[in-house]
């Protein structure tokens, strides 16, 4: 599918155009539930960090401490891309699905289009902007924590953002955007392969929406535990 | 604003000065243990209407789709004019393709563009016009289907007689040569159904198309089957005109478009001189 992609590429002046709309599909339309879910799942993080520290011994700056590395290391690239096979993959595979089976992409065919290059490339290329979302989920994830914990009365100001600067290694950054970028690529193109491949009616196209998505969080669930391993071990 | 083809010296040098213009030999297909088209041969003339007929499972649509490319044959040619299909490169393939409209049977229009765009499309993708010079080719074609109040609107807020339309529309902005329609009237009402054909028809003859029509109405074979192929098992089992039809004694041609008493007392009428 990857290699038959580049044969025969749609003109760029059409191309552009194609990869607007998926920037706007698949980045501009996940944010908002990206912001939602970020913004509270961060807050938890902080709020159960909290309620776990009983010994007074160990410092309130381990509640900013963990929500950081929860929300950097996993929380953000992976989970977010859980949520985002499931929102983005299936929106990918159910909509190349239905031109399957309506004809559409006969069509594309006939008229002599690649229509691979025509549906495929343009949403590998708008997932290169992927990254973005995982960056705003970082943000607004620590942003939770800070709030849930101090507003909580659960760590003082100070105590959460000493917590969020203490032994901050870069890489972790650098790590979380290799795997952002990789998991990228997996949502754009195993929802895309589903759809595209796909047999029959409207129902089949349910099944493959169903069966995009579990494929899509088992690789991306194999391939965080290979890169965490190559990377951070 | 001419859309008509210019035919190549060849095409008329054919020595019954027939206008050829595909010429199916021998073609066969198989799908698993299942052989689909089992060896049809025929031809399709310029500027007539052709039907393909048969009952569901009789190859129709394996047919038109080997026509088209998106089947692949396993013995036998397709020759467009003097170009065999099978013998073409990748760029004469597309080259082909770009001289081919299709009209697909659920219309096939992209969801997410208007009327306008659907049909711009193929210029749009194949061609250098400027979108000025699209505009004013796109507004001739819709002109031509009578869907000008349709001009903006998406498939999904206009009717299934205008979506095929458009899907006419679409096929014939680019000036093919060859136009393919699976099933154009399917889901549409009797009157219709009818406009739709004689738009088909009107436009072949105008502007001198090869057209082939996959159909089981059998009133598309009355009103407009200037060539007829009755395909049954994967064989062509009977070849003739919409006239030559109500004089047959194919017994399967018979069983077949005379099933109702409709087209039976017709059928009768006709050979009964009234």
């Amino acid at each position: 599918m990857l290699k038959d992609m580049f044969n025969r590429p749609v003109k760029w002046s059409v191309m552009k155009q194609l990869i607007l709309k998926e920037i706007d599909d698949l980045i501009i339309d996940s944010l908002g539930i990206v912001c939602f879910i970020s913004f509270f799942v961060g807050g938890v993080v902080a709020i159960q960090t909290a309620l776990n520290l009983t010994n007074p011994l160990i410092p309130r700056y381990l509640i900013g401490f963990a929500t950081r590395q929860s929300v950097i290391l996993e929380f953000a690239p992976t989970f977010i891309s859980i949520i985002m096979a499931g929102k983005m993959g299936s929106f990918i595979t159910s909509s190349i699905g239905t031109m399957r089976v309506t004809e559409q992409i006969d069509a594309l065919e006939v008229m002599g289009v690649n229509s691979l290059n025509y549906l495929v490339f343009p949403k590998i290329v708008a997932l290169f902007l992927y990254p973005f979302i995982i960056g705003i989920a970082m943000f607004l994830g620590i942003f939770g924590g800070y709030l849930a914990a101090v507003y909580g009365g659960f760590a003082s100001q100070a105590e959460f953002i000493d917590g969020i600067q203490i032994n901050f290694i870069p890489f972790h950054i650098t790590y979380a955007f290799i795997k952002t970028l990789s998991f990228a690529f997996i949502l754009a193109t195993i929802p895309s392969f589903h759809g595209y491949y796909m047999k029959g009616g409207a129902l089949e196209v349910g099944k493959a929406s169903t069966v995009s998505f579990v494929w899509t969080s088992v690789v991306i669930i194999l391939l965080n535990y290979i890169l965490t391993q190559i990377l951070l071990s | 604003m001419d859309i008509s083809c210019n035919y190549s010296p060849k095409l008329y040098s054919h020595p019954n000065f027939v206008k050829l213009m595909i010429e199916v030999k021998n073609i066969e297909k198989r799908f698993g243990d299942q052989k689909v088209l089992k060896g049809i041969s025929t031809t399709f003339e310029a500027g007539k209407t052709s039907l393909v007929i048969g009952q569901s499972g009789s190859g129709k649509t394996v047919f038109i789709k080997s026509l088209l490319g998106i089947h692949e044959i396993d013995k036998g040619t397709i020759a467009f004019n003097d170009r065999i299909y099978g013998k073409m490169n990748k760029d004469e393939k597309r080259e082909l393709r770009s001289e081919i409209g299709m009209v697909f049977q659920g219309s096939a229009l992209f969801d997410s563009l208007t009327v306008e765009e659907n049909i711009g499309f193929p210029l749009k993708m194949f061609t250098n016009k400027t979108p000025k010079e699209i505009k004013e080719r796109v507004d001739f074609v819709i002109e031509r289907v009578n869907l000008v109040e349709a001009h903006h609107k998406k498939p999904s807020e206009i009717s299934g007689g205008m979506q095929k339309r458009v899907a006419i529309a679409r096929a014939i902005v680019n000036n093919p040569k060859y136009l393919f329609c699976d099933e154009p009237n399917s889901g549409l009402d009797p009157k219709t159904a009818t406009v739709i054909d004689n738009l088909i028809q009107e436009i072949t003859r105008e502007y001198n198309i090869t057209t082939v029509i996959n159909t089981h109405d059998m009133n598309s074979v009355m009103e407009i089957g200037e060539k007829i192929v009755f395909l049954k098992k994967g064989l062509i089992a009977w070849e003739g005109t919409k006239e030559e039809i109500f004089r047959t004694d194919n017994k399967a041609v018979v069983d077949f478009v005379y099933s109702s008493n409709l087209f039976k007392k017709v059928r009768e009428a006709v050979l009964n001189g009234h």
